[in-house]
């Protein structure tokens, strides 16, 4: 199985312990992994301000770096989501390359549970976790139930989650709502953007959550931000930064 | 102005903004326990979204039927290219029937034409009677959400509107009373009142009735009185069997308030004997949307509204701060199709978080519609200057993965090392209440290739 890391570009020069988290679960179910130098970013903030026309060579870079494995894994629902729902403007339905590309694209959690079929993380953590549903993981993924659709379906992180030793949930008043990142929505909208990281932020206080995790770096680094500036006593932590802990605590017998 | 600029304004009232965004949420919670009763509720959402489509693939057809239908049931059935169009016609048939005072129940279509201003300029008295819609009307404001007109406003400030405009007592803020008198206002006005204006939520082609959904009977009550009803509708209106109905109904009202069904769901066949019924149909840059693939699912809309109560943008900068007869998420794609160097920030007053996609009762994509809606901006060259230069040097940089990491590493050092003061300025606007993520001396991509040469594995 030959597995390539989609690091997404801020995660690499910004929050690089998530990679390596990531990489260190990969490591720990014997998956092979290489980083392919070349790989930037996926194109979604162009094409996400509308700028199609901006965010192509990315699309095209991302295929070319990425063509030829078996599966390439993010720990970010956004890009994985970038990747396989928005880039068909770019490619040609027969382009062979960007078809396969696109559908080997996983995002982590789903590529542990779908591919390598992990039902538990053996280990511990003992805190009380906050989990933040990031939209594109939840709406555009799939990779969890969405509190406006009736449909019944698996939360995949939060079960990975739910299966370490130690670890308790905080009950939040709104289970799904947006951060207020929305990339460049952050700064252009920067009044409501922050509300909405505030609100956020005093729902997981209110509930007692010690540390906030999701399956996307950009809206922890936007609600992080609002909590270091707050001095507010929670610890923000990518989901795969703690499963890999918990990993390192063993399990008490 | 700009949503941004507007917004702003909404949010630092942040006391009133919460209390808004509380409101409308409990709207939504309200929705979501009534959606969660009915176990079909995925299935109808899709079977709405097929009735809708296929609909939309014959409009001609659908709404020719329901021209024929309404003649041969007596309906006077007019078309009407535009707003101003629509205007022209409504002040000729009052003109015939020498009608000077009109009652209205709501009617967003009519909202969307500025029919009001128009018919107090040609010297008629229009009454709005739904009592949101009336609330606003007599504070000379618009309605800032399609189903809730009046959802900005408290109920204190209603007393005071009321006690100016009604003669309630002073400082009086209790719902129930403020509604009687309100009731007792409206009542006189339907008495008096020449000719009954309404919306219309479903026509049906196959018998050339149409349905009006109200909560205070106001429709009824406005038309039952008048010997004149006009009904306005936009084309998209138009479903192609009564059974349809069914279907519409059931997800109307527990979409828009989290209600089974609205109070009235009142259905017109025809004229009463002796009095008249009139049906505009109007385009109003409805066609021109059909004829767009990407947006034509958007003509689906029902107006119920909850693409609003749960958008979380929505409901932190109120409907007025979208400067559009329909805001919000719905409002920010039909809007800027019509007028998009008026709303060009509209479509990103969006985090794209999809939640809106998700509450539709007939299941368009809104948050890939207002996605594309800015790719739609940008091929118009309506993005504003720094947004395009910056995307089109960020593009530049990203192409290039010696740039990128020389960048990257540029500014991790210059975020270690520059003061407080330099990094946190004026000009940074994720500062201004966040921090920056704290600097990593070495990228990813450099531990991974450290921690490869460590176990001896290639990098």
């Amino acid at each position: 199985m030959k597995v390539a890391l989609f690091i997404p570009c801020y995660v690499d020069q910004f929050y690089p312990q998530v990679g390596m988290a990531t990489v260190k679960l990969l490591d720990h179910f014997g998956v092979q992994h290489e980083f392919p130098k070349a790989q930037t970013c996926c194109g979604q903030p162009m094409a996400n301000s509308g700028c199609m026309p901006e965010a192509r060579p990315l699309a095209l870079k991302y295929v070319d770096v990425f063509k030829g494995y078996d599966y390439i894994v993010a720990p970010s629902g956004s890009c994985v989501s970038m990747v396989r729902n928005h880039y068909e403007s770019f490619f040609t339905e027969e382009d062979h390359a960007a078809n396969e590309v696109r559908k080997r694209t996983y995002e982590l959690s789903e590529f542990l549970v779908n591919v390598l079929n992990v039902t538990e993380i053996k280990g511990r953590f003992e805190s009380t976790v906050g989990i933040h549903q990031s939209c594109h993981g939840l709406r555009e993924l799939r990779l969890g139930p969405s509190s406006e659709t009736m449909k019944p379906r698996k939360s995949l992180m939060a079960n990975l989650l739910a299966s370490i030793d130690g670890i308790s949930f905080s009950k939040l008043q709104r289970i799904d709502e947006c951060c207020g990142f929305g990339g460049t929505f952050a700064v252009a909208e920067e009044a409501v953007s922050c509300m909405m990281g505030e609100d956020r932020v005093n729902d997981h206080l209110a509930a007692g959550t010690k540390v906030l995790t999701a399956g996307d770096m950009s809206c922890l680094m936007h609600l992080e931000g609002i909590i270091r500036r707050r001095k507010h006593d929670i610890k923000v932590m990518h989901f795969a930064e703690i499963l890999a802990e918990a990993l390192t605590s063993p399990v008490a017998v | 102005m700009s949503h941004p600029t507007l917004a702003q304004d909404f949010v630092d009232n942040k006391p009133r903004a919460q209390w808004h965004d509380k409101a409308l949420w409990f709207v939504r919670e309200k929705r979501d326990r009534m959606a969660a009763s009915v176990p079909e509720w995925e299935d109808l959402r899709s079977h709405a979204s097929a009735i809708k489509m296929h609909t939309m693939s014959q409009l001609p057809t659908y709404l020719e039927m329901f021209e024929a239908k309404a003649k041969a049931l007596g309906v006077h059935v007019h078309w009407a290219a535009d707003g101003d169009e629509h205007n022209r016609i409504i002040h000729d048939i009052l003109q015939k029937h020498n009608a000077k005072k009109v009652v209205k129940s709501k009617s967003m279509l009519t909202e969307e034409c500025h029919l009001n201003p128009f018919l107090e300029k040609n010297g008629y008295e229009v009454v709005d009677t739904d009592l949101g819609e009336r609330i606003v009307q007599l504070r000379e404001e618009t309605p800032s959400h399609i189903v809730l007109p009046a959802i900005h406003i408290k109920k204190e400030e209603v007393g005071e509107c009321f006690h100016k405009h009604l003669g309630t007592e002073k400082g009086a803020s209790d719902p129930k009373y403020l509604t009687e008198a309100a009731r007792g206002h409206l009542r006189e006005r339907f008495c008096s009142a020449d000719a009954g204006i309404t919306g219309v939520n479903f026509a049906i082609a196959e018998t050339g009735g149409f349905v009006v959904c109200t909560n205070e009977g106001n429709a009824d009550l406005g038309v039952s009185l008048p010997k004149l009803h006009i009904a306005c509708m936009g084309l998209e209106k138009v479903i192609p069997r009564a059974s349809d109905l069914a279907v519409f109904l059931r997800l109307l009202a527990r979409s828009a308030t989290g209600q089974p069904i609205t109070t009235y769901s009142s259905h017109f066949h025809g004229p009463r004997e002796g009095s008249e019924l009139h049906i505009i149909l109007v385009d109003n840059g409805r066609s021109g949307i059909l004829a767009k693939p990407e947006f034509r699912r958007s003509l689906g809309c029902i107006r119920c509204g909850a693409c609003m109560n749960t958008c979380p943008v929505y409901r932190r900068s109120g409907g007025h701060s979208y400067e559009s007869t329909v805001p919000g998420p719905i409002g920010s794609i039909l809007t800027p199709l019509r007028t998009p160097e008026q709303h060009s920030t509209l479509p990103f007053a969006c985090t794209l978080c999809g939640s809106c996609t998700d509450v539709c009762p007939v299941k368009i994509d809104l948050h890939h519609q207002l996605l594309a809606m800015r790719g739609f901006l940008d091929r118009k060259k309506l993005l504003g200057m720094s947004k395009k230069m910056s995307m089109k040097f960020l593009s530049g940089l990203l192409s290039s993965t010696w740039m990128f990491t020389t960048a990257g590493s540029a500014a991790r050092t210059a975020l270690r090392w520059m003061p407080r003061f330099a990094i946190y300025n004026p000009l940074n606007g994720w500062g201004k209440q966040r921090e920056l993520p704290e600097p990593p001396k070495k990228s990813f991509r450099e531990q991974y290739a450290d921690n490869n040469k460590n176990s001896g594995r290639p990098s």
